[in-house]
């Protein structure tokens, strides 16, 4: 597969959705997103920024029975004033088949840049997270999740 | 599938001024990935919801854009600084264009 040399846009990312879907019909398993895919979609957003670690605080199983339901709870640090807040956090699964699955818009108001949400994993992967503060800085933050049953597919 | 069910909502009814308070949403929705197929063996077309929006007294504060990964009968929680009393819109927008609303009153003492 051509999945690791090129990054694709949107459209192409649906169409990889369904160039994996054939994939699973012809060989027992999905061909799913991997970090370099991750990668592309980051470079999309914000180029070739660095990031620095810290400031996202990523609470998430360790092991997770069932894949169809993963709880995240994420925690970006900052005072949330006018001037110095969280504009955007993203989150990647770098194993399912398409690693997109939240992106959070924050503002002053919301007091706090935490979030929780329920999520797919088609498998053991890493969960990244990416936080945009009000002056541009980027920050990262990762996760192993360890999958019993997969969410995807079937 | 279009969105058909009442969402659920958990406000508290009244804070501080300057208080941070915790809101929890949960709608019914299949969240179709597009990624599986049906019996015969055609691809079964996406279907999710992909836009969660948070206002209050008309200004959005928090928005969510919501991929094939999120799980089914979504769940989002979030936060809100108090500052003064209103109401609450969340929206919740389909794949297939169709949006639902729910509304919550908060008392600022």
């Amino acid at each position: 597969m051509q999945l690791r040399s090129w990054t694709p846009s949107r459209r192409e990312t649906m169409g990889l959705g369904l160039t994996a879907l054939l994939a699973a019909a012809l060989a027992p398993r999905l061909v799913l997103a991997t970090e370099e895919a991750v990668a592309a979609e980051l470079k999309k957003l914000y180029g070739d920024k660095p990031m620095a670690d810290g400031k996202i605080k990523l609470d998430l199983p360790e092991i997770a029975e069932n894949g169809l339901v993963v709880p995240l709870n994420i925690d970006v640090e900052s005072p949330m004033t006018d001037g110095d807040y969280v504009k955007a956090v993203h989150v990647f699964a770098d194993g399912n088949p398409l690693p997109q699955v939240v992106t959070y818009r924050f503002t002053p108001q919301s007091g706090k840049a935490a979030a929780s949400v329920r999520m797919r994993l088609a498998q053991t992967q890493n969960v990244v997270a990416v936080a945009e503060m009000s002056n541009g800085a980027l920050y990262t933050a990762k996760a192993q999740v360890k999958v019993t049953i997969g969410g995807c597919g079937g | 599938m279009a969105i058909k069910s009442k969402p659920r909502i958990k406000v508290p009814s009244g804070a501080k001024a300057g208080e941070i308070i915790e809101i929890k949403t949960l709608i019914s929705h299949e969240m179709e990935t597009g990624q599986r197929k049906d019996s015969t063996g055609k691809p079964i077309p996406r279907a999710i919801i992909n836009r969660f929006t948070a206002s209050f007294n008309g200004k959005t504060f928090f928005e969510a854009d919501w991929f094939t990964s999120v799980s089914a009968n979504p769940y989002q929680a979030f936060f809100y600084k108090a500052s003064e009393s209103g109401e609450f819109t969340f929206t919740w927008k389909d794949d297939d264009g169709s949006e639902q609303t729910a509304g919550a009153k908060l008392t600022v003492a």
